[in-house]
Formats: C-alpha cells, sequence, structure tokens
C-alpha cells in the first residue's frame, strides 16, 4: 500500500453487527495496519440487533444490547461517527462523501450497510402512525405510541411479523396480524404446523386475519384502519409493516459496483473493484443473500482476513437452518420440509402438546426437518441433511434423536427453555442455565464463544444440545448452529479434514511443520491441537514421521494414566485377561515392595497398581516385566472375553483364544480415540460385546462381528457388521475395519459416533463387500503397528526417557 | 534471593517442562516452542494438577488435569477461571538453567 509512514485508512460504512464483527477479526489479525473510520447513521454504537424484541417487549434496556460501547473504539483507535449517513464514494479520488459534504479519504472500504425494511406498496403507505421494524429507532417509535394502547395492525406474519406482535401486546395494544397466505412463518412451516404456531399464538391474545391482500392505509392526517382488498376494513391506530427486507444498495449502485438483489461480491468479500469489500446483509455471494448471524460473521472473517493481507481464506457460502423462538414457541427448520414428487415423509404429531416433528427423505438422506415444539433434535438432524450422510440404519429411531434406553443424565431434558435459572446444564463444570443465558445476552453468538465463556459443554460435550437451545432461545431468529465450519481448534480455521489433507498431500512429517506450513495463529499450538495434529501425522505417515511426545498428553507421554493426586496407575497387558499363577505372584510382589495403595481389577478384566508416583514408573515396569496394557491411551484397550467353550457348558465358540489373539494383532495400536475389544463364546454375550468399538459373539455357525457399540457417557448398541465362519476373518474385518475408522474419523470420535456419522452401509462397502479394499486397510494397520515398539520396554532399557525423576532435587 | 543450578537447557523439552524438588515445595520448569523458560509452582491453583506436565505453548501452560489455562508471567489463570500460582525467577548462565528462590530463614 506504498506510503510506509502513514497508516493505510479503512472507511467502514455501517456501524451494525456484521462490519463490526469484521473490524474485531480484523484487529486480532493486524491491529496496526490502518487508521479506521466507521461511519454509522444510527445515533447509538454497535448494538446487537437480535434483542430488539426483548427491548421492545420491555424485557431489556437498550444499554443492555450495547455489544461494543464508545470507550471500545477509543481504545482501539477507531473514530465513530454516529448519526452520519455517506452519501456517495467517489472511486476516482478514493474518498467517501457524507451528507454533511464532509470528505474522507480511503485505502480499502468496507461496506456493511445491512438492509432495510420493506414497505407493501399501497396507497398510505407514508401516513404518520405507520411503521417498520427494523432497528432501534423503530422500536423507541413503537414504545412511545403503544403507551396510549388501542388497536395495531401488524401487516406480514414472518418473523419480525410475530415478534412485533408479541412485543405490542405485551404493551398492553390489540394486536391483529393480516398476512396473505394460509398460515403464519409460511416460509419456515408447513400447514399443519402453521396451524399449531397459530393456535399458540391466538392464546396469547393476538388475532389472526390470513389470506387477506392488503389494499391500503385508511386515515387522512393519520392512520385509522387497514382495508383490503375484498372491500373489507379494520380500525387500527398504528400499522406495522413487516413484508420483508432489502439490502440497502444504493450506495454501492451510485458507486458503480454491480448489484443484484444484493452488492455482487466474490468469494474474497470484494466488490466489483477490489479496493471495496462488502460483508453483511447487504451483500450477495453466488445468488445467495443471507439474514442469520452466522453465515455474516463467517464472512466477516474471511473479510478481516484479506484487509489483514493474508489473502488465505475463502468464504464459499454457508448453508442454513432457521431456528426461531417465536413468543417462547420452539421452532427448527432446515432444507425442503414441505417434501413433494420423489420423497417420502416421517411424521409424528401430538397436538396436545404441541410438537410435531417431520423430517423429508429422499432415498436414504434427509433432505428437509421441521420441528415444532420440541426442537432438541434439530442439530443432531441438521448434521446429516448438511453432509448428505445415509441415515438408512437410524431410520427408526430419527424422529426421537439420538438418545437411547439408559442414557443417564441426558435424557428427558429437552426443553432447556421450561428449565428454571438455577437448573444445572452443564454437570462437569457446574453451569447453570441462569449462567449462560445472562453471558449470552452478555454478546455471545456461538457455541465456541458461550464454552470459553462459561465452559458450559467443554468438557464431556453432553449438554451441547442444551447449550444450542439456549442459544436459540435467547438469541431467537438470528441464531443459526449450522454455518459454523468446524474449526479443528481456536489456533486454526482449517477443519480437521483439510488439515488431514494437506497432511497427506504435501507430506508434513512433524506437528511444527503442520503448524508452520498451515499459519497456526499459535505456534505452539494448544492442547487440543497439538495431539490431534499428531496423530493425523502418524497415521498418514507410520513409517516417514516421528512420534511428538510433547505433542501428547501427559498419559501418552509417561505412558501411565495420571489420577487427581498427580500420581499414576499401571496396567499392564494380560491378553483375553488370561494370566497365570506365577504372573499373578509377580504382581503382588510388585506391589507389595512398593506399598503400591491400591489393586484393582479395570472394567476390561485387567489388574491395576493404582497411586505409583511417577518417579517409579520405570522400576515398577521392569520388574513386572509385562508389556504395556495402553490403559492410559487412545489406543487398544483390551480385548474383554468370557470363558468360551473349553470349559463354559452353553459356549459353543472358543472366545478366549480369539480374544487372545485378537489382543496380540492390535496391541500398541493408536486411533482417534480409546478401542475396545469384546469377544463371547455364545449369544449369552457375557463379555458384552454389543457395547463395544468392535465385539464378536459365537454362534454354532461361526462368528457375529459387531461395531460402533459404545457402553460409557451415551450407552449406543453395535451394529451387525458381519457373519463369518473362522477366527482368521474375524481378525481381518477387525483390523479393516478399525483401519478404516483410524483413518477417517476425527481425534477424539469414538467408534459409536463415527460409525452413525459415516454410516454403517458405507463401511459395509470398503470393509465386507470389497475383498481387495479389505485386505489393503488390514495391510496398512499390520505396517503401522510394525512401527511401534513396546514403550515400558523401551522405557526398561533407556531408549525412551519418560523424565520420571524430577530434574534436580535443590536443597537449602 | 539465592540460585540454584537446575541442569541444562536441553533437558527441558520444548513445548513442555520438567518438575524439580525444592524446599519451597515441587517447581515446574517450563519452556516453550520458542525456548523461552519460566518457573512457577508445580500445583495447578484448581485440584493441584502438577503443571510440569502439561502442554506449553506461547506464555500459557494447559493443566493436564482439567485443561485450565495459566499465565506463566503473571501467574494468574486464563478466565473464566480464577486463580493465581506462584512465579519463581530463572536465568541462564550458558546451557546451565539456574533458579532464584527467597532465602530461607534458618
Amino acid at each position: 500500500m506504498g506510503n510506509k509512514t502513514r497508516k493505510a485508512r479503512l472507511v467502514v460504512i455501517g456501524n451494525g453487527m456484521a462490519g463490526i464483527r469484521t473490524v474485531e477479526e480484523l484487529l486480532k489479525m493486524a491491529p496496526d495496519l490502518y487508521e479506521i473510520t466507521v461511519f454509522g447513521d444510527e445515533p447509538h454504537p454497535n448494538y446487537n440487533r437480535i434483542l430488539l424484541t426483548p427491548v421492545l417487549a420491555g424485557e431489556m434496556r437498550l444499554e443492555e444490547t450495547i455489544l461494543n460501547d464508545h470507550d471500545w473504539y477509543q481504545e482501539h483507535g477507531i473514530t465513530l461517527r454516529t448519526g452520519c449517513l455517506v452519501t456517495q464514494i467517489d472511486r476516482v479520488r478514493r474518498q467517501v462523501i457524507t451528507a454533511q459534504g464532509e470528505k474522507v479519504p480511503y485505502d480499502r472500504v468496507l461496506i456493511a450497510t445491512g438492509a432495510a425494511a420493506a414497505l407493501a406498496p399501497i396507497p398510505g403507505n407514508d401516513l404518520p402512525g405507520v411503521y417498520s421494524y427494523r432497528d432501534m429507532r423503530d422500536v423507541e417509535a413503537l414504545t412511545q405510541v403503544s403507551a396510549d394502547g388501542g388497536e395495531a395492525v401488524i401487516i406480514g406474519a414472518g418473523l419480525l411479523g410475530l415478534e412485533v406482535a408479541h412485543g405490542l401486546n405485551a404493551r398492553g395494544m390489540q394486536v391483529t396480524v393480516v398476512h396473505r397466505r394460509a398460515w403464519p412463518l409460511d416460509k419456515q412451516l408447513d400447514a399443519r404446523g402453521g396451524a399449531l404456531l397459530r393456535q399458540a399464538i391466538e392464546a396469547r391474545g393476538i388475532r389472526f386475519l390470513m389470506e387477506r391482500e392488503s389494499a391500503a392505509v385508511l386515515g387522512t392526517d393519520r392512520v385509522e384502519g387497514l382495508q383490503f382488498q375484498d372491500g373489507s376494513q379494520i380500525p387500527a391506530q398504528i400499522v406495522v409493516m413487516t413484508v420483508g427486507i432489502r439490502p440497502r444498495i444504493a450506495l454501492a449502485q451510485a458507486a458503480g459496483l454491480a448489484c443484484e438483489q444484493g452488492i455482487l461480491v466474490s468469494d474474497t468479500l470484494q466488490t466489483y473493484d477490489p479496493r471495496i469489500y462488502a460483508v453483511g446483509e447487504c451483500v450477495q455471494h453466488r445468488g445467495m443473500t443471507y439474514g442469520l448471524v452466522a453465515p455474516l460473521f463467517e464472512q466477516a472473517k474471511v473479510a478481516a482476513n484479506h484487509l489483514a493481507e493474508y489473502g488465505r481464506m475463502r468464504y464459499q457460502g454457508s448453508v442454513t437452518s432457521t431456528k426461531l423462538k417465536v413468543t417462547g414457541i420452539e421452532l427448527f427448520s432446515a432444507g425442503d420440509f414441505l417434501g413433494g414428487e420423489g420423497t417420502e415423509e416421517l411424521t409424528l404429531l401430538d397436538a396436545h402438546q404441541g410438537i410435531y416433528k417431520k423430517v423429508v427423505l429422499q432415498g436414504d438422506t434427509i433432505t428437509g426437518i421441521l420441528l415444532y415444539g420440541d426442537t432438541s433434535i434439530g442439530p443432531w438432524l441438521f448434521e446429516y441433511l448438511r453432509d448428505k450422510n445415509n441415515v438408512a440404519s437410524l431410520r427408526d429411531h430419527l424422529l426421537f434423536g439420538e438418545t437411547h434406553l439408559g442414557d443417564a443424565g441426558h435424557a428427558g431434558v429437552n426443553q432447556a427453555a421450561r428449565l428454571a435459572d438455577s437448573a444445572e446444564i452443564c454437570g462437569c463444570n457446574g453451569v447453570s442455565k441462569g449462567q449462560i443465558v445472562r453471558a449470552i445476552r452478555d454478546g455471545l453468538f456461538t457455541l465456541e464463544e458461550v464454552r470459553k465463556c462459561t465452559k458450559a459443554s467443554a468438557s464431556c460435550g453432553s449438554c451441547t444440545g442444551l447449550v444450542e437451545q439456549l442459544l436459540v432461545s435467547t438469541l431467537g431468529g438470528v441464531y443459526d448452529s449450522s454455518a459454523r465450519k468446524k474449526a479443528l481448534c481456536g489456533c486454526t480455521d482449517y477443519s480437521h479434514q483439510e488439515v488431514r489433507d494437506a497432511i497427506r498431500k504435501e507430506k508434513l512429517l512433524s506437528v511444527r511443520d503442520v503448524f508452520r506450513y498451515l499459519d497456526w495463529r499459535h505456534p505452539g499450538g494448544c492442547a487440543t491441537c497439538r495431539p490431534a495434529v499428531n496423530y493425523y501425522v502418524r497415521t498418514a505417515w507410520p513409517a516417514e514421521s516421528k512420534d511428538d511426545p510433547s505433542a501428547r498428553f501427559i498419559n501418552e507421554r509417561a505412558h501411565a494414566n495420571i489420577q487427581k493426586d498427580g500420581t499414576y496407575s499401571v496396567v499392564p497387558r494380560i491378553y483375553g485377561g488370561v494370566t497365570t499363577p506365577a504372573e499373578l505372584k509377580r504382581i503382588a510382589e510388585v506391589a507389595e515392595r512398593h506399598a503400591v495403595p491400591m489393586v484393582k481389577f479395570t472394567g476390561g478384566q485387567r489388574l491395576d497398581l493404582l497411586g505409583v508416583r511417577k518417579e517409579k514408573l520405570p522400576l515398577i515396569w521392569a520388574e513386572l516385566d509385562m508389556p504395556s496394557g495402553y490403559a492410559y491411551g487412545k489406543a487398544l484397550r483390551t480385548v474383554k472375553s468370557c470363558v468360551g467353550k473349553e470349559f463354559c457348558r452353553f459356549g459353543v465358540q472358543d472366545s478366549t483364544q480369539l480374544a487372545i489373539d485378537l489382543e496380540k494383532n492390535l496391541e500398541r495400536m493408536w486411533a482417534p480415540h480409546k478401542v475396545k475389544l469384546g469377544a463371547s463364546g455364545c449369544p449369552r454375550n457375557c463379555a458384552e460385546s454389543t457395547i463395544k468399538d468392535v465385539g464378536v459373539i459365537g454362534v454354532d455357525s461361526g462368528w457375529e462381528i459387531y461395531v460402533g457399540g459404545n457402553g460409557g457417557m451415551k450407552v449406543r448398541a453395535a451394529d451387525l457388521l458381519a457373519k463369518v465362519k473362522t477366527e482368521a476373518e474375524v481378525i481381518q474385518i477387525s483390523k479393516a475395519f478399525l483401519q478404516m475408522y483410524r483413518e477417517d474419523a476425527q481425534y477424539l470420535e469414538r467408534t459409536a459416533p463415527w460409525v452413525e456419522r459415516v454410516g454403517l452401509e458405507q463401511i459395509k462397502s470398503r470393509v465386507i463387500d470389497d475383498l481387495a479394499q479389505r485386505v489393503e486397510l488390514a495391510e496398512r494397520l499390520d505396517f503401522a503397528i510394525a512401527q511401534e515398539k513396546d514403550p515400558w520396554a523401551e522405557a526398561v532399557s533407556g531408549r525412551l526417557d519418560i523424565h520420571a525423576a524430577p530434574l534436580r532435587r535443590v536443597s537449602a | 534471593m539465592e540460585w540454584f543450578p537446575l541442569g541444562r537447557i536441553d533437558e527441558v523439552p520444548l513445548g513442555g517442562g520438567r518438575y524439580v524438588e525444592t524446599p519451597a515445595g515441587q517447581i515446574a520448569v517450563l519452556c516453550n516452542e520458542a525456548g523461552e523458560l519460566f518457573a512457577v509452582h508445580n500445583r495447578c491453583p484448581h485440584r493441584g494438577g502438577p503443571l510440569s506436565e502439561g502442554f506449553v505453548s506461547g506464555k500459557t501452560v494447559f493443566c493436564p488435569l482439567h485443561n485450565w489455562q495459566i499465565d506463566l508471567e503473571s501467574g494468574q489463570a486464563l478466565p473464566p477461571d480464577q486463580g493465581c500460582v506462584k512465579t519463581f525467577p530463572l536465568k541462564t548462565e550458558g546451557e546451565e538453567i539456574w533458579l532464584g528462590l527467597p532465602e530461607m530463614q534458618s
């Protein structure tokens, strides 16, 4: 940008949420690059437009909706010009001109003028008493006029219309909503859902007039009523028009920038003049305009990246769903929820409870979702819709969500809005509903932000759905869970898959290389990305790459499981759970000699020596003289077994031997998460194979192989993958399945959610139907395991240093 | 202030740490990816987790038990968590790390 002695000048036109978010993102990346001037035609600093309705309804005050107060602008050296309208962009002289005739030069412009309310094109729409509902000015005017009570008519039963109806009703006016279609929210609901919604709203004293075309606003000096095309009339002291919004593009058009519905922008959010960027509701990207907050924030991030001269990111559009909370009514819809030719519908209707659920299927994929009254499964379904995943195996419980029997602590709490403020939402971190709602009102918009600020759902994640519901019910229609492209962590904008692709394509052989190549924001990464990236590098290049201990969690670095008091637990490998008297004696002697505080059996039938100090680990390993049981790792843990046919009078297969063989074949296998196997010798299934990542059950003719089971946080019964005759087939198929999981699942994704995500059919096609692929997968796993050595033996021999001893003992 | 030699710089892994036993209790000696060294009391203010076993990135250590993040210059936990861990001065002479401890009253 030429002259280095002065900063480049950035002029931001529009002081709303999209524009200021871009500035915030820009300041994070390049705090000193620009001298920034912000023009806003409203008199306020940036406020949270999502909260207009709570202000109108008298539940909040304007000051509480401010996102960036005047001090913020000052602290960041930003010149803020409120109440100041930019009327012209002179692209030749590179200056913007205000209504007052002031000229401000620029190097870059960001247009974020948003959208304006459209007025119904009928006579009388300019009479005093006709309002739109779009910004704080409208709210202030409506607050004032509603103080006298009287009759209000709302034209348009869309989201904004119903919200303003709610607000004016709360202020004591008689409210009638007029709509040209047969039911309210016809863009978000079908006829049946619309009927339920209408009932619920009418119960609050709001009247509907459906299928009426407005013809004219009546009155001479001010509004007196509304006349319809059929000639009928209703009286009104005020008329509020909520018939749509229109991107504000006049300024851009006058400057000669290409516009259609909105200002046309490229994937870099640049207009036809590359010095001029545009974000938010005023833009049109690949034919789409957006009004939800999440897509706008995504645009903000990309625009900021380019303004900061990083030039890396592209905006590729957002798939959106609508989740609304209209006057206390929960609603979620996405995709083509009306269905039609070539589609099927699954529906559930409980009119008494006001619950209606509908999933539209095309073949085995979801193409539309409509949830009314209970939206808790919305985000879950939406992932299938967005990713076009096969749902054939889920079909019989799609309408009920991913909850299962025995889903301890998660079932039955699907109505976050009905919970008391004191109700605990996040059990891991002890965060109540009230705390979360307050934090959201203080200016949070996304799940990630709530996690960061309150810790809710940041640990085990099982309350994520509830937190999302709170976001929806607090933010209303603008919250959109869908647009979040899942970045691996806060250190990067790349997703898990993008990082993996780069590792493979560019042959990146270390965590540091990945961080450098992909421009990690923190060169040291964080506790989330370091282990994940290390895993991806190791899986992609098992022979060429080197394991990075500094990217391993302490457990996998110390090869023992850290306990709450900083001591460790030691679990030696006992294949299949079969031991000998001599081995047991040795373990007992080691435990006694070192006064191990507790010896217990683990859930997977192994022995655990608990309470060992780090310093003692190598010595204990040496004395045990057994391989590591990997009980601390994202790795193969144990193969649990029942006695089987050798002793058991019911047994039909030798499950103990198979368990031993499986464990010997798979030991030292690292994985995205822990992997537990089970082998039962008959259908009584005493090894609980149906809640294991891979479980086998002996039957008379051979073995049944089950995958994707889980008995932990969320119980999931495993799916039957195949029925085979021989042990060799069991081992080969287990290997192929696990290798596919290792190559495809995200780090920290267990097999249960992974199987649901990719679908059993896809797994079968690669692991069962295609023998060549099965062999290749199994060979790749063998190769990866062959690169691993038993870490305990390595430590005992001195080839691996786990830093057991202190660096120094300092004595005074 | 009394200074004690701890060992060589390369004995502390980049991005991680070691612990030392001292009359003032266990102290974590931490090293970030750029080779900067820090010393703090080896007890997370949350539940006493050993910070010497955490990830170090920039000026932050992540506690291995519950992932609290501690600023290594101030010793303060990063929001939303609240708490503080004592910091100690370090210096290097050649390859040797030295830890400064307040003088003991005898």
